[in-house]
């Protein structure tokens, strides 16, 4: 089973679809990322079960500037998953919408574009300063 | 006009792995990608092999991957891909020699939906009347070839080859939306199931391959609303 997955993953570089192929490997490598995200905040709020200064000292990391370009990358995967699902969403429930998909990925990383780039800004700005 | 022809070639004979082999041809814009292999074939290697029957795209026989797309090559002109092409066999099928795949399995998935007119009701003596309007209602899906374009560029049918894939629902489709088919309930249960129509991620390569212009991912789409809301 494995191996088919593998082999999947090389012939998406392979096989010369077009914007509905990019856009589903995009939301499943962004899903992933938020899934990666959210266990590691399960795991940082965990620690507050060994006290208050194990978790301080750990969340300290957040403060890091490395750690800030994360966070905007995070923003960024579910900016993107968000936008892309409402897409699949229409597609799933209106009958015209399977006919207007490129379209509507259009509009996605137009919007995504917008959302994204001045949320990134704002988050960065404080270290420029 | 002079073009570079990159064949994928595997002969199970003789090889352990595929390898690529380029051929010049000397043909016109407005030919066919057939044309160009049956050129290769007749006067320069006899060894090569591929499907076709037709040669008017009607058959499904030369479904093959052109320039990175699965296309036919009896369908795809020249002028459209330049003066350097490649052909690839299908992808996700065991190659059988060249350009010719295994489609045994593929059949066997088309059968399990049931693709054939089910009606419970004694054999009328004359034919069963529909309207324009309910004849519409699957005109799309009756244009399907089965060349399995569509079923080999499905990203959710590489990882699993016992999804049913594009083709298959493209033809549970057709009966399904018959109003003198009786039998819609139990290929919505098998579609409904691990390996049916759930599988479709809408990635759309399934559309956008299909020569006859099927609106493959749309008629998906209304096979998951009426197992869902029991509308289209
Ligand atoms: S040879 Fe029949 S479809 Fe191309």
């Amino acid at each position: 089973m494995s191996s088919f997955r593998w082999r999947t993953i090389a012939w998406f570089a392979w096989y010369r679809g077009q914007s509905g192929q990019w856009a589903q490997l995009l939301h499943r490598i962004t899903g992933l990322g938020i899934v990666f995200f959210l266990g590691l905040h399960i795991l940082d709020t965990s620690l507050v079960g060994f006290g208050p200064s194990v978790y301080n000292t750990v969340t300290a990391i957040y403060h890091n500037f490395v750690v800030r370009l994360l966070e905007v990358v995070l923003v960024g995967l579910v900016i993107y998953h968000a936008l892309n699902g409402l897409r699949v969403t229409v597609i799933d429930l209106w009958d015209e919408g399977a006919l207007y998909q490129a379209q509507m990925w259009g509009v996605v990383i137009l919007l995504f574009l917008v959302l994204f780039l001045p949320s990134a800004f704002l988050m960065l700005a404080p270290y420029f300063r | 006009m002079k073009v570079e022809l990159s064949i994928k070639r595997f002969d199970p004979d003789q090889d352990e792995a595929s390898h690529t082999e380029v051929y010049g041809v000397e043909i016109e814009p407005t030919d066919r990608v057939l044309d160009a292999l049956n050129q290769v074939k007749w006067y320069q290697d006899g060894t090569l092999t591929y499907r076709r029957s037709c040669a008017h795209g009607i058959c499904g026989s030369d479904a093959m991957r052109i320039n990175g797309l699965n296309r036919l090559a009896c369908k795809t002109l020249i002028k459209e891909l330049g003066s350097k092409i490649s052909i690839e066999p299908l992808l996700g099928f065991t190659v059988i020699k060249d350009l010719m795949v295994d489609f045994d399995h593929f059949f066997d998935l088309y059968k399990s939906v049931k693709p054939y007119l089910i009606n419970y009701d004694p054999t009328p003596a004359k034919e069963r009347l529909q309207s324009p309007e309910q004849r519409e209602a699957f005109d799309d899906t009756t244009k399907c070839i089965l060349c399995a374009a569509c079923t080999t560029s499905c990203p959710p049918f590489w990882s699993d080859p016992n999804f049913v894939g594009p083709a298959a629902l493209v033809n549970a489709h057709r009966f399904i939306f018959d109003s003198r088919d009786q039998g819609g309930a139990e290929r919505l249960e098998i579609l409904n199931g691990r390996e049916g129509v759930w599988r479709c991620r809408t990635v759309f390569n399934c559309t956008q391959a299909c020569p006859r212009d099927i609106k493959i991912t749309k008629a998906i789409e209304q096979i998951k609303r009426l197992v869902l809301f029991n509308r289209v």
